[in-house]
């Protein structure tokens, strides 16, 4: 049987692909687009290091079939600086030394801009538990919170 | 190589024809949180997956006979952001919203997490406590089924060939009534049930209860209903002998195994500790509607 064929957007652009039905959204992103920035953790849906938005919902693409963007729309971490100029989230990591090796970076990134664009002043606690699906072996998390929480009140104007 | 077909119907008679009709294993994708991590690890590989998040009945939640029919590929994300579906059955919701990471919640539904069919479910519990029925469509037409009907055992359901959960209709609450689910893990998030309860009380007007549900998770085969621990709280106001028959009852009812998420006995004792828990908040509910 012929591959499936899938016409989406992703990152605003239209884009079509061929693939499996086996072939996770995250295989494709990486294997057949060339979007290497969504990383492969554990493959099971708990590290969160694939985190994506998928028709404006967080997901995790390695629980998400390629063929299931048809006619939706993802967004990735290559969408998420505009050009040179980094969001605020991406310069808020740097500037607190919130990573470490960056395997996970990308999918925290994604999953706090969903954060602040819905919660635009969450609490600690509230990043910490929206965040809990986000796996880091390195930082401790300490710094990957600060840096949001710093992101918020900064987006807010504070 | 064998290859995985892939269908996204439209209808629910169209997804019912392409199950019932495929040859070898077919598998229906909701939101893909466990069938996709089975594939993966070669648990299973199904010859047909049928996508049924293109079914408008599967994906919405509506108003229905006073009470809420919940489509069975309703996100978890989507039933915490219905404001009127969380006032009616908190305890339902907030059970379905425990499943997974943020991340799990947009995609995670009650259908799939009920026809996983894995005994720590934490849906399961409390859409039995709540009374949900649920439509399961097939070759032979529509049929309403208790939830506490559909799991079998471990990764078994009473669904035929070619079946699927449709929805989830959740009754008009009484007045004065509430309910709850509580489960128990060693960590704060991210982790499956030891043991879960679910309670759904109602009261009279001198705050005596005069009907009740209770069920529990991951202490048996499948989660299920216990009538006695119901007996035990009808009839009373909740005072601590009513308490402690409960806590009796609910550990009666568990078959528990032992792993390392808890040994027979500690998930029998905290059967009865988590089910008085719960029924504490389902009675402050109950008092407040």
């Amino acid at each position: 049987m012929a591959k499936n064929h899938v016409t989406t957007t992703i990152n605003g652009e239209a884009v079509e692909f061929l693939c499996e039905t086996q072939q996770t959204l995250l295989d494709v992103l990486r294997d057949e687009l060339d979007l290497t920035g969504s990383k492969e953790g554990c493959a099971s849906g708990d590290c969160g290091a694939c985190s994506v938005m998928l028709n404006g919902r967080l997901v995790c693409a390695c629980l998400v079939l390629g063929v299931e963007a048809e006619g939706g729309a993802v967004e990735t971490i290559e969408g998420m600086a505009q050009g040179e100029e980094l969001h605020p989230l991406q310069q808020k990591f740097l500037e607190h030394a919130a990573l470490q090796c960056g395997i996970c970076t990308p999918g925290f990134l994604v999953a706090a801009k969903d954060l602040l664009e819905r919660n635009p002043d969450p609490t600690e606690t509230e990043v910490r538990y929206w965040l809990a699906g986000n796996l880091c072996r390195c930082t401790g998390y300490d710094k990957i919170i600060r840096a949001v929480l710093d992101t918020a009140a900064e987006m807010r104007g504070a | 190589m064998s290859t995985m077909q892939f269908e996204a119907p439209d209808s629910v008679d169209a997804a019912v024809q392409l199950l019932a009709n495929a040859n070898g294993d077919a598998k229906v994708l909701a939101g893909g949180t466990d069938l996709l991590v089975q594939m993966r690890a070669g648990m299973i590989k199904p010859g047909l997956v049928v996508d049924i998040k293109h079914i408008e009945e599967m994906r919405t939640i509506r108003p229905d006979n006073g009470g809420f029919r919940v489509g069975a590929a309703v996100s978890g994300a989507e039933m915490g952001e219905h404001a009127d579906l969380k006032t009616t059955w908190p305890g339902v919701v907030e059970a379905t919203e425990l499943i997974g990471s943020t991340q799990i919640q947009g995609r995670a539904s009650m259908g799939g997490n009920l026809c996983n069919a894995s005994p720590a479910a934490d849906s399961v519990p409390a859409l039995i406590a709540a009374g949900a029925i649920c439509t399961v469509a097939g070759p032979d037409g529509r049929r309403e089924v208790p939830v506490e009907d559909i799991p079998a055992g471990p990764r078994e359901t009473s669904l035929a060939k070619g079946e699927i959960i449709v929805d989830f209709w959740l009754p008009a609450r009484p007045p004065r009534t509430g309910d709850a689910y509580l489960r128990f893990i060693p960590r704060t998030e991210m982790d499956i049930a030891v043991v879960g309860a679910g309670v759904r009380l109602t009261l009279d007007d001198n705050d005596t209860v005069t009907d009740a549900r209770v069920a529990l998770g991951a202490v048996a085969p499948t989660a299920r209903l216990v009538p006695a621990a119901a007996e035990a709280l009808i009839g009373s106001t909740i005072d601590d002998n009513a308490l402690a028959r409960l806590d009796a009852a609910a550990r009666a009812a568990c078959q528990p195994i032992d792993d390392k998420r808890g040994t027979v006995e500690y998930r029998i004792k905290v059967a009865g500790v988590l089910a008085r828990r719960a029924a504490g908040i389902a009675l402050d509910r109950a008092r407040s509607n």
